[in-house]
């Protein structure tokens, strides 16, 4: 020791100025990366909030797609999926599924025929634990291409200006894709008979290493048969749910995972961006939905299908989304579980 | 639990600061990556878990060579409420970096995501599914890593006072010696 600190009577102010500094420091670089300082940054809090109608959220519901009902199956895999990914879950076999139709709104309670986006919500588990969650909509394209293009959606079409819309549409072009579909696209009266799209792209990693970039999606085995939005709403504002119901108790209902593998230098950053029609595609098993149950005592309320839960085989690609949607799909979970008082399952409901 | 060493032994003030670096990561990467919709989210995400992980098993090891080496005393002349505040704070970080990675390990296992650390690499479930449990942890979580960082921060300031103020050794115990030998 150089001093004794005795003989140290008066405080040092220089030195107990730099401690403050030091301590200070660490702080607020704790807030700026919490992003406490900086109130412009798109977090899952704002994203999420973005989604709310004017009322606020459902208490104990998803903040989107919050409409739906559980659904038992299995998915059988053909084997063929296995040259484009290493995953468990293309090998030939049968795998249990737990999954979610549901409608693309925040409304538990809306009526069917006043939501135009119907979506999928998926986990299949293989053997060793492994998971493999997606959610899909019947969509061919998704709205916009970044996630910070959906908040800036999300912003306008909650606005009160009266041009909000226009002027969005006028700055992000690619929308119109969408719109065209929502508008002349035929509606169906059942789940059954949507095909559901992943939209964003994803890496199949093979056995070799070698990335592929694809997309995929589930086709519908049963024909579908165009309905007027007009007579989907006279059969009742939960049609939907009670002729899955009815439909899966008379038989299975069948839908083929089809791949489609992109060329190189297609749009694999943009989910807004359709590939052109002829990419190779392949057939890597067979979704069999076997049993429907409701939302609120099912399996399939407490699982947040989150899409960037992949199993090994299987990585995120350029696409901005599954990130987004990620950090945006916990944040929803983390509040709807925290409410769950305001959704109580019937059982316990009943106890009381 | 005191010795007649003037120093933490070598392994633990390895230890302490590979640790120090692992925990102050872990605190960054947690605020970091819950407010941020980036593709920084998933690779913040995919390092939490394991560094969390490995920040478990090394302070068990770091408990161990505690109980088996303890440590050097602190001056004599510290009075009782500094050496009191000293021992809680040593309590409290043993306390939480043994259970900020469970909590975070169960929170995960009551929200029925699979725990991936690499690769096909993941753990078993360690709490059943409950979105009421889930929601006790996922607080416990968030509170007890601020009450973490805000330790560390008094930690340091400590350590500095000690140092730059008082001059009394007590930095010297864990001061890393780079090759310098250790009977200095
Ligand atoms: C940045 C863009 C997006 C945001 C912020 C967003 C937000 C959300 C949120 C908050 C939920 C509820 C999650 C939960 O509580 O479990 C949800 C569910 C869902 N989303 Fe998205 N989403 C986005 C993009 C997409 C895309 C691109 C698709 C389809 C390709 C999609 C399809 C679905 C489906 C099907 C569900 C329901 C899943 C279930 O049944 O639990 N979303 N979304
Ligand atoms: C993440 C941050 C940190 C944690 C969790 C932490 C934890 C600990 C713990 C538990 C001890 C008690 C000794 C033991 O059993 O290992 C200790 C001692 C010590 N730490 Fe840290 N530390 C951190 C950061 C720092 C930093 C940044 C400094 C330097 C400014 C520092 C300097 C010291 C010193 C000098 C000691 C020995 C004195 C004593 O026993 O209180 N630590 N630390
Ligand atoms: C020393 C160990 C750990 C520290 C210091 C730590 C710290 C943090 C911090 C500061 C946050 C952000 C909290 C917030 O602002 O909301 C966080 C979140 C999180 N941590 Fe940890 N963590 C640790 C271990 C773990 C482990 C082992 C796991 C899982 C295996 C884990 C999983 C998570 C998850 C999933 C979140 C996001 C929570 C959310 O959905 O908001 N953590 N952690």
């Amino acid at each position: 020791m150089v001093e004794s600190p005795a003989s140290r009577k008066s405080l040092p102010l220089g030195r107990l100025v730099l401690i403050a500094a030091v301590v200070a420091a660490g702080a607020i670089g704790f807030a700026y990366t919490a992003g406490w300082l900086s109130p412009h940054r798109l977090t899952p809090k704002k994203l999420v909030a973005g989604l709310a109608p004017p009322g606020g959220p459902a208490p104990g519901h998803r903040r989107n797609h919050a409409k739906g009902i559980c659904f038992t199956g299995t998915f059988e895999a053909n084997g063929d999926g296995s040259a484009l990914s290493k995953a468990r879950v293309f090998e030939r076999g049968r795998y249990p599924v737990v999954g979610r139709f549901n409608l693309a709104t925040a409304d538990p309670n809306a009526k069917d025929a006043m939501v135009r986006v119907r979506g999928l919500g998926i986990r299949i588990t293989t053997p060793g634990g492994q998971e493999w969650r997606s959610a899909m909509i019947d969509a061919p394209v998704f709205p916009v291409s970044t996630p910070k293009d959906f908040y800036e959606l999300l912003t306008a079409s909650g606005s009160k200006d009266p041009n909000a819309m226009k002027n969005f549409i006028g700055a992000h072009p690619g929308f119109l894709a969408f719109a065209g579909w929502a508008k002349s696209a035929p509606w169906t009266s059942s789940y059954a008979e949507e095909r559901y799209n992943s939209l964003d792209s994803f890496l199949f990693v093979d056995e070799a290493g070698a990335k592929h970039a694809i997309r995929w999606s589930l086709m519908p085995s049963a024909l579908p048969v165009p309905i007027s939005p007009d007579d989907l709403a006279k059969r009742g504002p939960d049609y939907l749910e009670q002729e899955i119901t009815q439909r899966v108790a008379g038989s299975a209902q069948r839908w083929d995972l089809v791949i489609t593998v992109a060329n190189p230098g297609d749009p694999t950053a943009d989910p807004n961006k359709a590939w052109p029609a002829d990419r190779r595609t392949v057939n890597v098993g067979t979704l069999i939905v076997e049993q429907i149950e409701p939302e609120r005592d099912g399996p399939c309320r407490d699982i947040n299908f989150d899409p960037a839960v992949l199993p090994e085989g299987i990585t995120t690609s350029d696409d901005p989304f599954p990130a987004a949607r990620s950090a945006a799909y916990s944040r929803s979970y983390n509040s709807r579980t925290a409410e769950e008082a305001a959704y109580p399952r019937t059982e316990t409901g009943a106890k009381q | 639990m005191t010795t007649s060493r003037t120093r933490f032994t070598a392994p633990q003030r390895l230890l302490h600061w590979l640790m120090a670096i692992c925990i102050l990561s872990m605190l960054f990467i947690g605020v970091g990556m819950v407010s941020t919709v980036t593709t920084k989210y998933l690779t913040l995400v995919q390092i939490h878990k394991p560094l969390g992980i490995a920040i478990l098993l090394l302070a068990i090891v770091r408990l161990a060579l505690r109980f088996i080496y303890g440590a050097p005393a602190l001056p004599p002349d510290l009075p009782e409420p500094v050496k009191l505040a000293a021992w809680s704070s040593m309590v409290l970080f043993y306390l939480l970096m043994i259970a900020m990675p469970l909590i975070g390990w169960a929170m995960l296992s009551a929200a029925s995501y699979p725990v991936v650390l690499f690769g096909g690499v993941h753990l078993p479930p360690i709490a059943p599914v409950s979105p009421a449990l889930h929601t006790l942890l996922w607080n416990a979580h968030k509170y007890l890593a601020f009450a973490f960082f805000a330790t560390i921060l008094m930690h340091i300031a400590a350590i500095l006072t000690h140092k730059l103020i008082r001059n009394d050794g007590i930095f010297e115990t864990m001061a890393p010696t780079f090759g310098k030998s250790e009977t200095k």
